[in-house]
């Protein structure tokens, strides 16, 4: 049975290789991976921002994402609590008030083209899970 | 097992026959396929192959027959009946082998073939004290489901086998040591090249009794159980001279005719040119010759068979078909091993013909049905003949040829399939009642639903009950699925029987099956991930992403104490308050991480988890009756609270409701739910199927005049009759609708018990009201569960973007133009953050 994979946009790449060309920032470390569920997400803040992490075990490997964790439809932060899964091999998380889906790697809502979420990098490293927070100077 | 697939074409409409079935067990026929679930606790009725029975038939159990009287066309019962006939077919299938040792026969000894054999097993194992060990004779299939049914009931268990390796006559060496391998794993000790040479008693040893093996040390044993091979019951034929197979068995031609034109015989009994099949498969092929023959189809014959087998031990997937061993002159063997994943695959192929010959696969049995369908197709194997062992998609490519076998154990091909299909079959049930597919040892169900789906998506149909792109199951289909295989978690189920991942449909319907098979707590860390956010935090999400709590209150009734505690957890968490429709009281507006609190605070004053975030019975509303209202005649807040308590928490495709009204007058508005009864001068009126809401319907009535123990029976069935068969978010009123025979079905069944369910659905329901615990006591319990109560992992800081305006003397959710920083909906965090687009994530 073929197992669903990232959409192709988001091919992993080795983390030292590509955290290079991320621009100015810093990895951040958040919390422990087993602090999340297999399968399921947690909200963490990154400064201001609400941040949904998700922890999915693709072939018996853990891979983590990151989302806004604000809905864009309602406004409301609750993407972290959503149902993870797959739609046509798409990873993506279905939103908990309405039941939009949106893309895991892309952000991109799977039920309205117009609509997304931003997508934060995000890594595990000697077991605890890093999001890359990049320096506001860049954004100016 | 064979008699019955008999039985039943002989019994089809039109077929005329007067059949009598004579049985020397006391038991109709069952499947005796999996066995192992006695082990597990089924009770028969759960095996058997015809729960309804055989209308039409006389069918006579614990009667034996002990002699067959051919001139005269009779045979005599052990009863002393004597009954003629125009034609006999015997079906006696096999005995379990006994070496002849010393001390093989006796207490503590048993072998395994039977109902009774199994419970015999089970009630010994049950007494044994902690540490106690078994030894099971012999490692071909039933000496390993034996074994590992042991080990599931906690005993140590040592398998003995003679050949080097287990499952000799299936495997080959090397799929052999991966197998030793995952035996091990899972407690099991193996002794290969272990002659048995006697089974003693050790009165005052340390075990009572010594299996004593050639040259080696004896190995103690509270219980052995004997699965050494299989003998043809053939002692009938034997005794009026029929004339029997090279090795044993009543010998047959094609036609399945024993030596006397009015004999057949059929399945294990059987030996067709001196060959004796022990697997379903051949016997029920050759049950059809018979039943074709007998229907005066003079071309229908036996073709021998050599149907794949299975193992069926839960976590060791191993199964072999056609020529495992590679005995046939001139063929090539592929084998593919992965000692990281535990897996042994072989394909047998012939190189001139490029036909796949047959395969061995241990650790990972998926491709049985597709590697099976190939065999004897000319051009199967490609040229690279590794591909066929490739993970999927990687195969040649089209749909595999109409000739592939699917249902090996009833010989149902692909195209049969694809037949019924294009006839009308639209679903699972539909296509294993009119092929017999998937009837069996149900191995083949992955296989027979995938055709459904291909052929559906052919001809533009899609498969509609179907629950979600990952099952290809309905929730009832699931349901069977996760009773019948004994599974407990979602990663199994979607990984034997799905597809992909899951989604917000199939995780939640799976958790919630799982909880109402097993009652195993929600939030269990693998289960945590299924729940949608209500289940998640055991409160209802609200339009801000706060919560709602509502505690239980039984029947509605509360005391004044109680409300002065609600009142006060209002008061301290700022709590917008209000009545619902079902007799309690809402407290709005709380944050996740207060949860916890708020809930410590009502437990300690008696309240528990009302469950209004679950599908799930919710409440039985009451009216005050016989307590205080003049005109009551049965007590009917007594009820309502028993009723509630009794079925509190109870997970249900769709949420249920329930209501007692204390007289006619019905101020409880029963009839507006799920369950509601109504009291009567002689006790209580019984009505199903009514709800509110959007599509208001009124219940119907199901029962009249009962008492309170027939009532809660009558309740019980129901309610687990409900669960058990509705489809996802079903309602009850539409799943009686869609019953094939409506409300007068579901009568037969609740009250009559035409399905002789009665005495299962109620041990179910027991079980589910015994392991009932309060889901935020356990939570409150449970440091683990707890620590997931929380706004944010990495900081204590709350939401601090929720916004409040009071109105009628509460706090509720501003509205968008209300916020004083006017936050517009759909803001990207993301984006004040500096960055300046969603952008590519590393995945570490
Ligand atoms: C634990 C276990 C697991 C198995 N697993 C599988 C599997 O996974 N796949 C598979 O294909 N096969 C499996 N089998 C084998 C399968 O059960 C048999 O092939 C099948 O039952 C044979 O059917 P039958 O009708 O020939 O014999 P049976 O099912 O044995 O039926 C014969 C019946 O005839 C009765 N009888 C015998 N003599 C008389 C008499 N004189 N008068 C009246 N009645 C009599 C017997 O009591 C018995 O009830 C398994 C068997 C066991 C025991
Ligand atoms: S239903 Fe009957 S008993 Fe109950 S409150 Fe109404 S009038 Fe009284
Ligand atoms: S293969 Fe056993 S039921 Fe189909
Ligand atoms: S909000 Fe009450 S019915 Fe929808």
């Amino acid at each position: 049975m073929a197992a669903p994979t990232a959409a192709p946009t988001a091919a992993p790449a080795p983390a030292s290789a590509s955290s290079t060309d991320l621009g100015a920032g810093a990895w951040v470390p958040v919390c422990r991976l087993d602090r999340i569920a297999p399968g399921a997400g947690v909200a963490a803040r990154l400064g201001d921002v609400a941040v949904a992490i998700y922890r999915v075990v693709v072939d018996g490997v853990d891979r983590v994402y990151a989302l806004d964790d604000r809905d864009p439809f309602t406004g409301v932060r609750v993407l972290s609590r959503g149902i993870v899964g797959d739609r046509d091999g798409v990873l993506k998380v279905s939103s908990p008030l309405h039941k939009q889906s949106f893309a895991l790697a892309t952000g991109a809502c799977l039920d309205d083209p117009a609509r997304g979420v931003a997508v934060f990098d995000a890594r595990v490293v000697d077991g605890v899970v890093e999001l890359w927070r990049a320096s506001r100077a860049r954004a100016a | 097992m064979v008699g019955h697939a008999l039985v039943e074409r002989l019994l089809a409409p039109g077929a005329g026959w007067e059949v009598t079935w004579l049985g020397e067990e006391p038991h109709a026929a069952y499947d005796r396929i999996h066995l192992g679930r006695v082990l597990d606790g089924a009770s028969p009725a759960e095996l058997a192959l015809a729960p309804g029975g055989y209308p039409g038939a006389v069918v006579r159990l614990a009667e034996a027959v002990v002699a067959i009287d051919r001139r005269a066309r009779a045979v005599t019962t052990a009863r002393g009946a004597t009954l003629s006939y125009d034609w006999l077919v015997l079906a006696t299938g096999s005995r379990a082998f006994v070496p002849p040792v010393p001390g093989a026969e006796g207490p503590g000894r048993f072998v395994y073939r039977t109902i009774e054999d199994a419970r015999a097993i089970d009630a010994a194992a049950r007494a044994l004290p902690p540490g106690a060990r078994a030894v099971v004779v012999g490692g071909g299939l039933l000496g390993l489901e034996a074994g590992g049914a042991l080990a599931a009931l906690g005993v140590g268990v040592d398998v003995v086998e003679l050949a080097p390796r287990l499952l000799p006559v299936q495997i080959d060496d090397g799929g052999g040591a991966v197998l030793r391998r995952m035996i091990e794993a899972r407690g099991l000790a193996v002794h290969t090249e272990a002659r048995l040479e006697a089974i003693d008693d050790t009165p005052g040893g340390a075990a009572p009794l010594a299996v004593r093996l050639a040259g080696r040390d004896a190995l103690p044993a509270s219980l052995v159980v004997i699965a050494a091979g299989i003998r043809p019951r053939d002692e009938l034929g034997r005794a009026c001279g029929l004339p029997l197979g090279a090795r044993g068995g009543i010998a047959i031609d094609d036609a399945c005719r024993a030596g006397d034109p009015a004999i057949f015989a059929i399945g294990e009994c059987a030996a067709w040119r001196d060959q004796v099949f022990g697997l379903v498969g051949p016997g029920n092929a050759m049950a059809q010759v018979v039943a074709a023959r007998l229907a005066g189809d003079l071309d229908a014959s036996f073709a021998g068979g050599d149907a794949p087998t299975r193992l069926k031990l839960v976590g060791v997937e191993v199964a072999s078909f056609g020529d495992a061993h590679e005995r046939t002159a001139g063929c090539a063997a592929v084998v593919v091993v992965d000692t990281e994943r535990a897996s042994y695959r072989k394909v047998v192929l012939d190189p001139s013909t490029r036909r796949v010959l047959g395969g061995v696969l241990v650790g990972d049995a998926s491709d049985l049905p597709r590697l099976a369908g190939l065999v004897g197709v000319d051009g199967a194997a490609p040229a690279h003949a590794v591909a066929l062992l490739a993970p999927e998609g990687a195969g040649p490519a089209g749909a595999p040829p109409r000739a592939a076998q699917v249902c090996t154990c009833n010989n149902v091909s692909r195209g049969a399939l694809c037949d019924a299909i294009a006839a009308g079959a639209c679903d699972v049930a539909a296509l294993k009642q009119g092929t017999r597919a998937g009837t069996s040892c149900g191995g083949c169900l992955p296989e027979v639903t995938e055709v459904l789906r291909a052929e559906l998506a052919a001809r533009g149909i899609a498969a509609s009950r179907a629950l979600c792109e990952h099952f290809a199951y309905t929730r009832q289909e699931l349901a069977h699925l996760i009773r019948v295989r004994r599974i407990r978690g979602f990663d199994a189920l979607i990984r034997d029987h799905g597809r992909g991942l899951g989604c917000e449909v199939c995780k939640p319907t799976v958790a919630s099956l799982l909880a109402s098979t097993w009652a195993d707590h929600v939030l269990d860390e693998p289960r945590v991930h299924l729940q949608d956010s209500n289940d998640r935090f055991l409160a209802n999400l609200q339009r801000d992403g706060s919560y709602s709590v509502v505690p239980r209150v039984p029947g509605g009734e509360i005391t004044p104490a109680q409300l002065i505690v609600i009142g006060q957890v209002a008061q301290r968490y700022d709590l917008y308050t209000k009545i619902t429709g079902g007799q309690r009281i809402d407290l709005f507006g709380a944050t996740v991480d207060q949860l916890p609190a708020i809930w410590a605070e009502l437990i300690a004053a008696g309240f528990e988890s009302g469950h209004a975030y679950g599908k799930a019975v919710r409440t039985v509303k009451t009216c005050v009756g016989s307590t205080w209202c003049r005109y009551g005649v049965q007590d009917s807040v007594g009820l309502g609270i028993r009723l509630e308590h009794r079925y509190k928490g109870l997970r249900a495709p769709h949420k249920l409701k329930l209501a007692v009204s204390g007289c006619t007058r019905e101020c409880a508005e029963a009839q507006s739910k799920d369950v509601g009864v109504i009291a009567t001068e002689r006790g209580y009126n019984l009505y199903v199927g009514g709800n509110g809401g959007a599509q208001p319907r009124h219940a119907d009535l199901f029962a009249t005049d009962l008492d309170e123990p027939t009532l809660v029976r009558l309740v019980d069935r129901f309610l687990m009759f409900y669960i058990r068969t509705a489809d996802r978010l079903q309602r009850t009123a539409r799943w009686i609708e869609q019953l094939d025979g409506g409300l007068a079905y579901l009568r037969a069944v609740v009250i009559d018990d035409s399905l002789g369910l009665g005495a299962e659905l109620e041990a179910e329901m027991g079980a589910l009201v015994g392991a009932y615990r309060c889901e935020w006591r356990a939570v409150l319990d449970d440091p683990v569960k707890l620590e997931r109560f929380r706004t944010y992992v990495n900081t204590e800081e709350k939401d601090d973007e929720l916004r409040y305006v009071r109105e009628r003397g509460q706090r509720r959710p501003a509205h968008a133009h209300e916020h004083p920083d006017g936050r517009a909906d759909g803001r990207a965090d993301g984006r004040a953050d500096g960055r300046a687009s969603p952008r590519l994530r590393v995945v570490d």
